[in-house]
């Protein structure tokens, strides 16, 4: 770990004139700025994806955790009825913090966005549905079920668990990809930096002789490619960094009822991580480089 | 400074020469002639710790080249200084870059250095080509730019392959009366030329030796040079 700060140190201290033994070579320079800022940019997403995916999980885990609906299909003139005598058996029911009938009002706010505004609810036979939140403990579905069947035989128990744990894998699972994405990007950036490194000291090898002629050690030459590529990687990837970060900005919301792809960015000190990655890019082309350039000068001589 | 002791140096099974044993003392002139192909320039390979010998021992200012890592022969050539028969350069950098890399990859590049550069530039005639770049330069530009930069280091060795293979003979007199000079200086000098001419006409100069590679085995020449 020491030796690597001591390399950063020499990398961003040490003078031009160590840097122009080394031809410079536009192409090589061009492509891997260009690489480096490609795979911030991806980074930056994989990244929002990650922590979105993570958001959800959480949420719809503490929800939809903490709430039940129960459902009454009755004719109309007994639904009241029912309504009050489910309300009477929540209200003795052990774990359950508040349960309370959705009134029309909120009932046709729900059907809105299929059915339109103004739907006569009162005159539809639409079941009537009881918010039911739970304590932290929360309650016996099997036994709640039992009573219920006994004195409102109309009225269904939903506990969401049934559509809750799949949710929250899918979440679980999207936030994982993200993770392999950024795995996978890095990989990429060491493997594109290491095939840039081997062509740059390739195409070098005579200055490499030159040099070794005139008593350079192997930390001076290879640190002339390693300062190059790991600025150039520092350099591409800040870029690439800043135009992903600001395309998630851009990016158009809709509020909180979005989903993972609308609710795709950073929030509060997760604006940090992605400031991250161009030094963590930077690192990884250290160590592609010199691993790169050690392979190679004791090859050559 | 440099000892070999029954160095033997093969190629692929084929061997170059063997049985080499020689001390070069410090502010020796040796001459190294022999046959094109003898080994000439391997043995001045094997003297600045390029190759490593097949055989025997080899030691450079009193350590075992095999027990040396890579970084120690760097070291070493600091103080060995070395003119190639085809003189390498940055070709992207000025000929004054060029002779200033020693002291540039090791550090020393501090302006009393440079000073020094200036001097030296203008020693081996220099001073206008300065700023031209190796492509640019003659076959005589050339050797002497080598020269200059093998002792931009003031080393305590030059070791010399056909310093003179490329220059006409007013120029090699020129560069050879500049190693007979430093020779005087202190500097322990090995030059390895075909040219017997060359020979003739510097050892009335310098006491100098010379050492003959012929048939896989080195002699020291006699008197009938």
């Amino acid at each position: 770990m020491k030796s690597y700060v001591a390399i950063l140190k020499r990398i961003f201290t040490r003078d031009a004139a160590a840097d122009r033994v080394v031809p410079p070579t536009g192409t090589t320079a061009r492509l891997t700025l260009f690489s480096a800022g490609a795979m911030a940019f991806l980074a930056v997403f994989a990244l929002a994806l990650s922590l979105a995916a993570g958001r959800l999980a959480d949420r719809w885990g503490e929800e939809l955790a903490r709430t039940s609906t129960i459902r009454i299909t009755a004719p109309t003139e007994q639904l009241s009825a029912q309504t009050e005598a489910a309300l009477r058996v929540l209200e003795t029911t052990p774990g359950v913090a508040a349960a309370r009938a959705l009134d029309d009002e909120e009932q046709r706010a729900l059907l809105e966005p299929w059915f339109g505004p103004d739907l006569p609810v009162e005159d539809l036979p639409i079941p009537q549905l009881i918010e039911v939140t739970e304590t932290e403990d929360g309650f016996d579905a099997e036994g709640l079920r039992l009573r219920l069947a006994a004195e409102v035989p109309n009225a269904v128990l939903d506990d969401h668990t049934r559509w809750r744990r799949p949710m929250i894998a899918a979440a679980s699972r999207l936030r994982l990809m993200g993770w392999v994405c950024i795995l996978l990007i890095v990989g990429a950036v060491g493997a594109m930096i290491t095939l840039a490194a081997n062509a740059a000291l390739a195409a070098n090898a005579r200055v490499i002789s030159v040099l070794r002629l005139v008593g350079a050690t192997d930390d001076y030459i290879a640190d002339a490619f390693v300062r190059r590529f790991t600025l150039r990687a520092l350099t591409g990837a800040g870029v690439g960094t800043l135009i992903g970060l600001l395309a998630i900005i851009a990016l158009p919301s809709i509020g909180d009822t979005g989903g993972v792809l609308t609710g795709l960015g950073f929030r509060g000190m997760h604006w940090v991580l992605p400031l991250l990655i161009p030094p963590f890019a930077a690192i990884v082309a250290l160590l592609a480089t010199q691993a790169a350039a050690r392979r190679v000068l004791t090859e050559l001589d | 400074m440099i000892e070999l002791e029954n160095v033997a140096y093969s190629y692929g099974g084929g061997e170059l020469f063997s049985e080499i044993s020689l001390k070069l003392a410090p502010g020796s002139f040796h001459f190294l002639t022999g046959p094109s192909g003898a080994g000439k320039t391997t043995f001045l390979k094997l003297c600045y710790g390029a190759l490593q010998p097949t055989d025997g021992q080899l030691r450079l200012f009193g350590a075992d080249l095999r027990d040396m890592s890579r970084d120690d022969v760097a070291l070493c050539r600091r103080r060995i200084g070395v003119v190639h028969q085809d003189c390498q350069f940055l070709d992207h950098l000025p000929v004054a870059e060029n002779v200033a890399l020693p002291l540039t990859v090791s550090g020393q590049d501090r302006p009393e250095e440079l000073a020094n550069l200036t001097d030296l530039m203008s020693w081996v005639g220099l001073t206008e080509r300065a700023n031209a770049l190796p492509p640019e330069l003659s076959g005589g530009e050339r050797q002497r730019v080598a020269l200059a930069r093998a002792l931009i280091m003031s080393p305590e060795v030059i070791l010399a392959d056909e310093p003179t293979g490329n220059v006409d003979w007013e120029m090699s007199q020129r560069l050879m009366r500049l190693l007979i000079e430093l020779n005087r200086m202190g500097k322990t000098v090995v030059i390895a030329t075909h040219d017997l001419g060359l020979i003739r006409a510097t050892k009335a100069h310098v006491q100098s030796r010379v050492l003959r590679i012929s048939n896989r085995r080195m002699q020291l020449a006699g008197a009938d040079l």
